[in-house]
């Protein structure tokens, strides 16, 4: 393609190639503080025009790649790097196979791994960027990866995505990439992990505590039994059906062994206290 | 030379790869993903020197593969489950009958839905019998449940409510619109029992299915994979009277031709060892096929828009007469969602 770039986050590494230089732009810049990658790729992404006259005439990004969702619309040139960012987590989504994944954020301190576990609006990424900011390592806020030999977490810390009030809560910290307005998730901007999460990468942590967090709720906490935590993980799992028997005896051992919990929450503040209380 | 070209080149010729640098690679792993061929590619290169990076990649697509095979044969197991009860043949077709059989055909092979083939007159019992087994419709459409109903060759596609996967059941292997008609009967007639109360077709109308499918039936979509599964059964039958048989099969389902351009083009693309006689001489048009085969780049893009076109058009006219063509694309045209 006319534009490309590559590059790798923890152990998967992205071709992503476009039609137009500005996306491709915005993504060496969001990941300039990244190791270079000149290896073979594991995924290939391209952002190329919806229709022919799309490149120029209201350009249209149109999502392709070597996964894709036939229902993905495409996007304003103005979003593609938004369109980037989401065809990349659908490489790893519906492609990856090395690891479990859960969509969860995930940071660790001293060597073990807190995994936050919830759909979109449960605020895993806000919570993952402000324990990042208090001194835990990023691991990553869209996908934890576990491993079927070990049953570590495997960094995976892209850029943190955040969006509408949450980019205000965190203004004042790290380095973040372009802001994007008006997407149809609201306004998004990219929180650049700090160059000690970059650098350990590739080191795994231990899990050691799983919360299910929720927001909009009055605080409270409660114990997630086995069975319960386990139903739960499969279906905040894109591969735990793909991965067939690996990816059954990776979970049963993932909630054996780490104590799980649903916290709510109000606001930040109170999460962030909960969590503390939990972490003990 | 397009990254498709390459990849016939190392399928055929596993050596090939050897000369590949990491462009190259690349290249040759996004298209082969786009081809539903990166399994069978990694079967190919096993044991092969490989780029640091590359082994990971297609140790993967080799798991994928297994998966797939995997949970296709549960499948097949889920309707032999359900179908059992009537007594009626129940033969595996495509993909899931390749692994059933432990055909070279299916080894790395993509799997999707579960393609089977039963006698006309027992579809409805069939139909019945999923139905009860958890397997439901996939399109609510009057227009399309009626369209399939009155001149496909199959059910409208159901999926199982429990596990999402979907099954094909066929009467025949051409649309009843086609000018080709097949002897069902006969490919019935011919089927080879697996022991479990399932058949696959037999060698040579397996030969025949994949022809019909690749260029009577199709705008030649995945292509490249439905050609590798000619040329894996072709090398594969082990009978010295081969040539004889496959020429009786594909004459006795009116596809002679269609059967013959299949064995040029994998013989030319792949190195298929066939029959001259069979095959016939090159034909200039050969070349059309081959150009639209190779259509695709390093990104696992489609290219050369305007063969596709032709193809696309091709694969209609093969499929239905004039008036009724115009007045299907009028009715999808008219039911077309804004915007699309």
């Amino acid at each position: 393609m006319r534009h490309s770039v590559t590059v790798r986050v923890g152990p998967a590494a992205f071709r992503v190639g476009a039609d137009w230089r500005s996306p491709i732009e915005q993504l060496r810049d969001l990941y300039r503080d990244y190791p270079a990658f000149g290896g073979v790729p594991d995924f290939t992404v391209s952002l190329s025009a919806a229709r022919p006259w799309r490149r120029w005439i209201r350009p249209s990004v149109a999502i392709g790649g070597d996964f894709t969702l036939p229902e993905a619309a495409p996007l304003p040139l103005a979003h593609g790097l938004l369109a980037a960012e989401m065809a990349m987590n659908l490489q790893m989504a519906l492609g990856w196979r090395r690891h479990l994944l859960l969509h969860a954020a995930t940071v660790e301190r001293d060597g073990r791994a807190l995994i936050l576990c919830g759909e979109s609006g449960a605020g895993k990424s806000t919570l993952a960027a402000m324990l990042h900011r208090t001194g835990w390592r990023l691991l990553g806020d869209e996908f934890a990866l576990i491993d079927p030999a070990t049953g570590d977490v495997h960094p995976f810390p892209r850029p943190i995505s955040l969006k509408n009030s949450s980019v205000a809560l965190l203004r004042d910290h790290g380095r973040w990439g372009s802001l994007l307005t008006g997407t149809p998730k609201g306004d998004i901007r990219h929180l650049i992990p700090d160059p000690a999460s970059i650098a350990a990468m590739t080191r795994p942590a231990v899990p050691a505590l799983l919360l299910f967090p929720r927001f909009g709720f009055d605080a409270a906490a409660r114990e997630v039994g086995g069975s319960e935590g386990f139903v739960r993980l499969t279906t905040a799992s894109t591969n735990y059906t793909g991965l067939g028997e690996a990816g059954f005896r990776t979970l049963t051992r993932l909630v054996h062994h780490v104590p799980m919990a649903a916290i709510d929450y109000p606001d930040t503040d109170v999460a962030l206290t909960l969590i503390e209380e939990l972490w003990r | 030379m397009s990254a498709a070209a390459t990849l016939v080149r190392v399928l055929r010729d596993p050596g090939a790869a050897a000369t590949l640098d990491v462009a190259g690679w690349t290249g040759l792993i996004a298209c082969a993903r786009a081809e539903q061929l990166l399994g069978t590619l990694a079967w190919r290169v096993d044991g092969l020197a490989l780029p640091a990076g590359v082994a990971p990649i297609l140790a993967d697509a080799r798991d994928a593969a297994e998966a797939a095979r995997r949970g296709a044969l549960w499948e097949a197991e889920m309707a032999r489950r359900a179908l059992v009860p009537l007594g009626v043949p129940a033969i595996l077709l495509k993909g899931t009958a390749f692994v059933a059989a432990g055909l070279a055909a299916g080894q790395g092979r993509a799997i999707g839905d579960l393609d089977l083939l039963v006698p006309r007159d027992a579809m409805a019992a069939v139909e019945t019998a999923l139905i009860d087994a958890g397997w439901e419709w996939v399109k609510p459409d009057p227009y399309d449940d009626a369209y399939y109903r009155r001149w496909m060759h199959e059910l409208p596609p159901m999926i199982h409510r429990e596990r999402d996967r979907m099954i094909d059941v066929h009467h025949t292997i051409l649309p009843l619109t086609a000018r080709r008609r097949p002897d069902a009967g006969a490919l019935i007639a011919a089927a080879q029992p697996l022991g479990n109360g399932l058949s696959v077709l037999h060698p040579a109308d397996m030969i025949v299915h994949a022809a019909a499918h690749l260029l009577a039936d199709g705008d030649l979509a995945g292509g490249l994979r439905n050609l590798w599964d000619i040329d894996r059964l072709v090398r594969e039958w082990d009978d010295p009277d081969a040539a004889a048989v496959l020429r009786r099969h594909a004459a006795a389902h009116n596809l002679a031709d269609t059967v013959a351009l299949a064995l040029r083009l994998s013989h030319r693309l792949y190195g298929t060892p066939v029959d001259p006689a069979l095959a016939g001489a090159a034909r200039p048009s050969d070349g059309w096929f081959v150009r639209r085969l190779l259509a695709r780049d390093g990104w696992g893009r489609p290219t050369r828009p305007a063969t596709r076109l032709a193809f696309y058009v091709r694969s209609h006219w093969l499929r239905m007469p004039p008036a009724m063509l115009a007045r299907h694309l009028w009715i999808k045209w008219l039911r077309k969602p804004p915007g699309a």
